[in-house]
């Protein structure tokens, strides 16, 4: 409860600080402190049940360790964000602290979609995440590619938005108790009724858009390739993520019982997504591409926990939703320093910048699933949750063979940074400070400590059941 | 395995020395500072490793087991038998062999060629010491990803793309293997006492994994027992999956060649002893034909290529693919005496053929080829280097009085066992062998000095020191095996009881 209202509160604040305070680092400083402290009160209500406003929730909102320890992985990867990237929003425009105060609006609804318990609260959610985001898409005005892509977003965003309140409509009204809440829906015995068969396919459209899983994933190049690459990093990591926490508590607590009915779909949407995205992936030559490809085929396997749906699958999708985001997050910071953003720029970069290179490394080899990163213990959990519901094997050795495939197109990176020459003289990085480098070691350690102690988030996921 | 804490342990110290060294190397700066540190690392190393042999038999300096990831049922346990005594002292002797024979070479950035080296060597170590089969996995990748860079950055001129072909070819095996695992472990809990009660949850332990794989029904094991073959077979390698290893050792630096070819390709082995075999005896029993025909094939096709080789590293690779085609197929002819040799012989192979890389290195380094048409007369030059490779030489062909002969025996005995028709064919490897090594020696070493090897000069005392030990070994091994029976004996006798 405090992620959600803090957050909205903080994002006023920091649009008051944009109208008070001409000076362009304060909001940065404000925006970390405001999510240090959003980030503290959350951990405290996850920590001791408690929250700091008493508000009659009518049970619209659950709140358990669970999803507040999901809450508290969006913050942290915000705020490593924020300390990685803010300095760049200044690349984008003037209006940088508008720019701060969408996206805690973002994480407002992030809040809400990991936390909701009624069709309602998901769908305000969904919205509240969506909407600053064509903002932000948008947001480097005098860029044609730009604003295209927000154009391009906005128009399909709202499009999925309308099937997805289409599908809540059908599912109210094929419902005889007529209510919103997620474990109220009546889903008959046997055969579901069609007016909620209906809805259950037009949310799960709906559902894949945003998280963009395939055949829904066709605006996903466009946007994150025109997008100011401050923002793709941000839609790329904490928003998707969140997009499948609320996939998988909505297919979770209102579907999961007839789980068997609509699993088919789910396999084909899986195999598809793994299948595009990562064949798409080893074709381009832009590393921001690459990664707007690699982001859907990193979707594939997360699909795979909605494919599962049990305990492996619920605590490795968070596994997932850390280590992905921390590793994009970690990989998008390295690319908004570069000149360049085809492979070949990053010839040469090891002699250049030891640091970048070093850190770009293990966040690649941590998207790749390596042993010993964060990335490993997510896929691992996500086979092990696969394999446990001892259907669809082929689906298994097909995202094996996929994550082989993904280990191509990261690796050339990798070649790039190390084993190219770079052919000009130029530096291919803009200005790096040493605070910068010394957070990208951190994110290194954190992704290291994670793939070797995945308990430390697995842990605090049932550390305390709230009712 | 028992549950044993001793505060330290040998396979702790193997694994670890290593590591901790190789990234202290990398914060070193000086050129000389790195190789003397790496070497005395290595030392160090193998210090340990000999300490390991002596109390071979002490279950609680050999043992050992920590916490790790317990909500899944795995945990850091390691543990030494008698073949991953005998790899982990390969390994261990290898390594300061190796830096001390490349001593002179200058590379780009030493202390990070260095860092890798160790690195490679903790995930080899890491490798046979596993006896949990996450912890497996883990040292199993953590090995590839050091070589990688070490071939792709300081290799030869094709580097990048035939260490790309090398590292996604076994990055993709080891993936199927990671599902086996899974599928295996996943089944861990369905052990039942004679009650019917669950006794155990889900456990990556090696135990566990020996019971519940073994009593999976046919079918499954069929299945499992491919996911993990295929892994195995990538990089041991064995015929068809062979064809990434010329190119990288071809490619790759001479000290990485060397760890490749010496220790590294007897990972694949190794982890058919120590999983494949106890886990799937049915499957072995079911497969164990098609195994052995694709190893025999591979012997007699390796052998054929390495005959048309001009360039010395090609031939030399080709004939490292027919050796361990033997070993595989002596080991899925599951004969006590065959499977006690392949033991010995991945030892004896990896002497000889490390062996055999620091002649071609030499070679190389002063004449600048390594194709055999180009070179001659060099015995005329060089007569010390020319007495260790044909020592090396005929060791690797296994004549009597060396290392590879007793293995060899030992593996022809068990296939003769398994079948008659078999062994004859394989044996036609070992007249083949002799056809290219003597043809090798013979065109390169002897035949006139031409403008190429007239310059050359003997070699440095130290690589004299090096080969001199090798070939130190080379004799004790084939004239008093009787350590290394003894090491194996019980490993083997154990391994073949799981198939009664």
């Amino acid at each position: 409860m405090n992620a959600i209202i803090l957050t909205a509160i903080w994002g006023v604040v920091m649009m008051l600080a944009g109208a008070f305070i001409q000076n362009k680092r304060i909001p940065k400083y404000l925006a970390i402190s405001g999510i240090l402290l959003i980030l503290v009160a959350n951990c405290w209500e996850l920590y001791t049940g408690q929250t700091l406003f008493s508000v009659d929730l009518k049970d619209m909102i659950h709140l358990n360790s669970f999803n507040l320890a999901f809450i508290s992985i969006a913050l942290i990867c915000t705020l490593m964000y924020f300390l990685l990237s803010g300095r760049d929003f200044e690349k984008v425009g003037t209006h940088v602290a508008e720019y701060f105060a969408l996206i805690f609006f973002i994480l407002c609804g992030v809040s809400l979609v990991a936390t909701f318990n009624t069709l309602l609260i998901l769908f305000l959610g969904i919205e509240i995440m969506s909407i600053p985001l064509y903002i932000l898409t948008g947001s480097d005005k005098r860029n044609l590619k730009s604003n295209e892509a927000a154009l391009k977003y906005f128009l399909m965003g709202s499009f999925s938005t309308g099937i997805m309140l289409m599908g809540i409509v059908l599912i109210y009204g094929g419902n005889s108790s007529a209510s919103f809440y997620l474990n109220q829906i009546h889903l008959g015995v046997g055969k579901m009724p069609v007016m909620i068969a209906a809805g259950l396919v037009l949310l799960m459209i709906s559902m894949s858009f945003k998280v963009s899983a395939a055949p829904f994933h066709f605006w996903t190049p466009d946007v994150y390739d025109g997008a100011p690459t401050v923002f793709t990093a941000y839609m790329a990591s904490v928003v998707k993520v969140a997009g499948f926490f609320a996939f998988m508590r909505l297919f979770e607590n209102a579907f999961g019982t007839i789980q068997p009915q609509w699993q088919n779909l789910v396999v084909i949407i899986t195999a598809a997504t793994l299948v595009i995205g990562n064949f798409t992936a080893v074709f381009q030559q832009s590393v921001k591409r690459m990664l707007a490809y690699s982001s859907i085929a990193q979707a594939g396997f997360m699909m795979l926990a909605i494919f599962a749906m049990n305990l492996a699958a619920k605590e490795g999708l968070v596994l997932y939703a850390a280590a992905y985001s921390l590793a994009s997050i970690g990989i998008f910071a390295i690319l908004i320093k570069m000149k360049d953003y085809t492979i070949s720029g990053f010839n040469g970069l090891a002699k250049e910048q030891p640091v970048l290179a070093f850190a770009a490394t293990v966040f690649l080899l941590s998207l790749t699933g390596i042993p010993l990163t964060a990335g490993f213990q997510a896929k691992f959990y996500m086979l092990l949750a696969a394999i446990n519901t001892h259907h669809f094997v082929w689906l298994v050795i097909l995202a094996v063979g996929c994550a082989a495939i993904s280990a191509y197109y990261y690796f050339r990176v990798i070649q790039a940074i190390y084993f190219k020459e770079s052919t000009d003289a130029e530096p291919h990085v803009w200005d790096v400070t040493p605070a910068f480098k010394f957070l990208l070691l951190l994110l290194v350690a954190v992704i290291i400590i994670l793939g070797v102690k995945p308990e430390l988030i697995i842990d605090w996921l049932h550390y305390f059941p709230l009712p | 395995m028992e549950k044993l804490h001793g505060w330290i342990s040998f396979p702790d110290l193997l694994i670890w020395l290593p590591l901790i060294s190789g990234l202290v190397t990398f914060m070193l700066r000086k050129d000389k500072q790195v190789k003397a540190w790496s070497l005395f690392a290595s030392l160090l190393t193998l210090a340990v490793s000999v300490l390991s042999l002596v109390y071979a038999n002490d279950k609680i300096l050999n043992y050992v087991s920590w916490k790790w990831l317990s909500t899944l049922g795995a945990s850091y346990s390691l543990g030494l038998d008698g073949v991953g005594h005998i790899l982990s002292f390969l390994t261990a002797v290898s390594f300061p062999l190796i830096f001390a024979a490349t001593y002179k070479s200058e590379y780009k950035h030493s202390q990070a060629f260095y860092g890798l080296m160790l690195l490679t060597q903790a995930g080899l170590m890491g490798v046979f010491c596993a006896m949990d089969a996450l912890v497996f996995y883990f040292f199993w990748e953590l090995a590839l990803i050091p070589v990688y860079f070490l071939c792709s950055r300081w290799g030869g001129e094709k580097r990048i793309q035939a260490t790309f072909k090398f590292f996604i070819y076994t990055f993709a095996g080891s993936l199927l293997m990671l599902l086996g695992i899974i599928v295996v472990y996943l089944h861990t809990n369905n052990l039942m006492d004679a009650g019917g009660n669950i006794i155990a949850p889900h456990s990556f332990s090696i135990n566990a994994f020996y019971d519940v794989a073994a009593r999976l029904e046919p079918t499954k094991q069929y299945w499992l027992f491919g996911l993990f073959f295929i892994a195995f077979a990538i990089k041991m390698p064995i015929f068809p999956f062979h064809t990434w290893q010329p190119d990288t050792y071809e490619q790759a630096p001479a000290a990485t060649t060397m760890v490749l070819s010496g220790v590294m390709v007897k990972m694949g082995l190794f982890a058919v002893i120590r999983w494949l075999l106890p886990m799937f005896p049915a499957a072995v029993d079911h497969f164990g034909y098609i195994v052995i025909g694709l190893s025999v094939i591979g012997m007699i096709y390796a052998s054929l290529l390495a005959m048309q080789q001009d360039d010395l590293k090609r031939l030399v690779a080709y004939s490292s693919i027919a050796h361990i085609g033997l070993m595989c197929a002596a080991l899925f002819a599951n004969k006590q005496i065959g499977t006690q040799g392949v033991m010995i012989q991945m030892f004896s192979h990896g002497i000889n053929i490390i062996g055999l890389w620091i002649v071609i290195d030499q070679i190389e380094k002063q004449t600048g080829v390594r194709k055999i048409s180009q070179l001659g007369g060099i015995a005329r030059k060089a007569p010390a280097l020319t007495i260790m490779l044909v020592v090396i030489a005929l060791a690797n062909i296994a004549l009597p009085l060396t290392n590879a002969f007793v293995g060899e025996f030992m593996m022809f005995t068990g296939l003769f066992k398994y079948n008659v028709w078999v062994t004859a064919i394989a044996g036609l490897s070992i007249i083949l062998a002799a056809v290219y090594t003597l043809r090798m020696i013979q065109h390169v070493f002897y035949g006139e000095v031409n403008t190429l090897t007239a310059t050359m000069k003997d070699i440095p005392n130290s690589v004299k020191w090096v080969l001199g030990i090798l070939l130190v070994m080379i004799f004790v091994i084939g004239v008093y095996p009787q350590p290394l029976f003894d090491l194996t004996k019980d490993t083997v006798a154990s391994l073949l009881t799981r198939f009664k």
